[in-house]
């Protein structure tokens, strides 16, 4: 599956300012427009761009699935595992104000974690769904 | 005002259109519409997600899913009139119930007056964090926010369930006979 | 005069209807069922209109704290949807996942198809 030259071109120049834009988004998130959800689906757009214009396979070398698979609950547990981290130091569960001894500080990094779990999970599901829905059409 | 008669318009191609594929490439630009009217109503997050979400992720699961089955829709059947008359009947329901909703943009209407004022007044003494929607989701409701991660996951969990182990299974079958 | 100040004050809240109506007649009436994912949906995005609308004030800003700003629209509504969003795109792929399923085991993703090769009314 050969694109077009043009859109090869531009995808491949479009790339990194996709992903430098999902971080921003991401770790501006707090003073921004942003968070976790956001971010996850633009990187996820990011690997579905390159699985439309250079195929599934160079799409896969990129994030491989055994890789997206492992993230898809490794973003649950990330975001959990702030809640009970919270319940271990004896605060209630997702009680944020642990990670500091200042409390809004503390609310400001639990934030951060819950929000890196989010972009975890959704951008590697978004990534599993367009892999399970291109892999359907092809029979080897 | 525009903005929201435009989606009407494209909401009406959506129903009567019969190509699958015009009615998927419609939606996309129902879902971009959708934004900018978010960006209108100050939801300026929501507007990012539904542009990225709706116009972009669910535009390519639905094509992925066209590629699969046929683009074709067959013609309407006889369930139409009651279906009209459904949805007009609901929809004089809903107008009639909305009448009474205060005007759009006043300040003083109910749903300003319970929670929205504490967290706008506290997000930044209290968390640090000036976005006040990252701030509610992530913290004062996180565990709101736990809950629909776990369904994405779940529903991720599920797509490849549905899409890949019978796949498998079906190619054992084949491998059997 | 009256009439027509309140037409012009519920407006949105009337495409709001008129969308969501629309997405309800298409679940019912088309036998399609990508076309009723996609009617389900425009019934969803209608709900979120129905929710962000309300929470807009006239005069307000986003809800990102600033000195600069006095007036900031309710950011409650806006959490509340942001999540049913991505949600829904989710549950949406689930649902189009089914009728990839239902396309092989019958061949057609037209409802009434499916119910004659049932053997049905």
């Amino acid at each position: 599956m050969k694109a077009d030259l043009i859109l090869r071109i531009g995808t491949k120049l479009l790339l990194p300012f996709i992903l430098l834009f999902a971080l921003y988004v991401q770790f501006h998130g707090d003073y921004g427009a942003g968070g976790g959800f956001q971010a996850g689906v633009i990187s996820a757009g990011m690997v579905i761009l390159i699985g439309i214009t250079f195929g599934l396979e160079t799409a896969q070398r990129v994030a491989p699935k055994t890789l997206v698979e492992f993230m898809v609950p490794l973003g649950v547990l990330i975001y959990a595992g702030t809640g009970i981290a919270g319940m271990l130091a004896g605060k209630n569960f997702l009680d944020y104000s642990v990670f500091s001894s200042f409390a809004p500080k503390g609310r400001e990094r639990g934030i951060l974690f819950v929000e890196l779990g989010v972009l975890v999970t959704v951008s590697s599901t978004m990534i599993a769904l367009f892999y399970a829905f291109v892999e359907r059409g092809r029979p080897q | 005002m525009i903005l929201l008669t435009l989606m009407a318009i494209v909401v009406i191609a959506i129903v009567t259109q019969r190509s699958l594929f015009g009615v998927v490439i419609l939606s996309g630009a129902y879902s971009f519409l959708m934004a900018s009217v978010l960006i209108v109503y100050d939801a300026v997050d929501v507007a990012m997600t539904e542009a990225s979400v709706g116009a972009g992720v669910s535009t390519v699961v639905l094509l992925g899913t066209l590629a699969l089955v046929k683009t074709r829709e067959a013609r309407a059947d006889a369930r139409q009139p009651l279906a009209l008359f459904v949805a007009l009947v609901v929809g004089a329901a809903l107008v009639w119930g909305t009448l009474q909703l205060p005007s759009f943009g006043t300040a003083d209407a109910v749903i300003h007056r319970h929670v929205a004022p504490y967290y706008l007044q506290n997000v930044v003494p209290q968390t640090n964090v000036p976005n006040v929607v990252t701030a509610v989701l992530a913290d004062y409701r996180g565990y709101d926010t736990l809950g629909e991660t776990t369904v994405i996951f779940t529903a991720g969990i599920g797509v490849m369930l549905l899409l890949r182990g019978a796949w498998r299974r079906a190619q054992r079958n084949r491998k059997d006979a | 005069m009256k009439a027509i100040q309140t037409f012009i004050d519920h407006y949105n809240y009337f495409i709001t209807i008129f969308l969501m109506v629309a997405g309800l007649y298409v679940v019912i009436a088309r036998g399609n069922m990508v076309k009723k994912l996609i009617g389900l949906s425009i019934f969803q995005t209608s709900v979120y209109l129905l929710y962000i609308a309300p929470g807009k004030i006239i005069g307000g800003t986003a809800p990102i704290i600033d000195p600069a700003f006095k007036v900031y629209s309710n950011p409650l509504p806006h959490v509340l949807i942001l999540t049913a969003i991505v949600v829904g795109v989710a549950t949406l792929a689930l649902g189009l996942a089914l009728v990839v399923r239902i396309n092989e085991a019958y061949g057609t993703i037209e409802e009434d198809e499916i119910f004659r090769q049932d053997g049905g009314k």
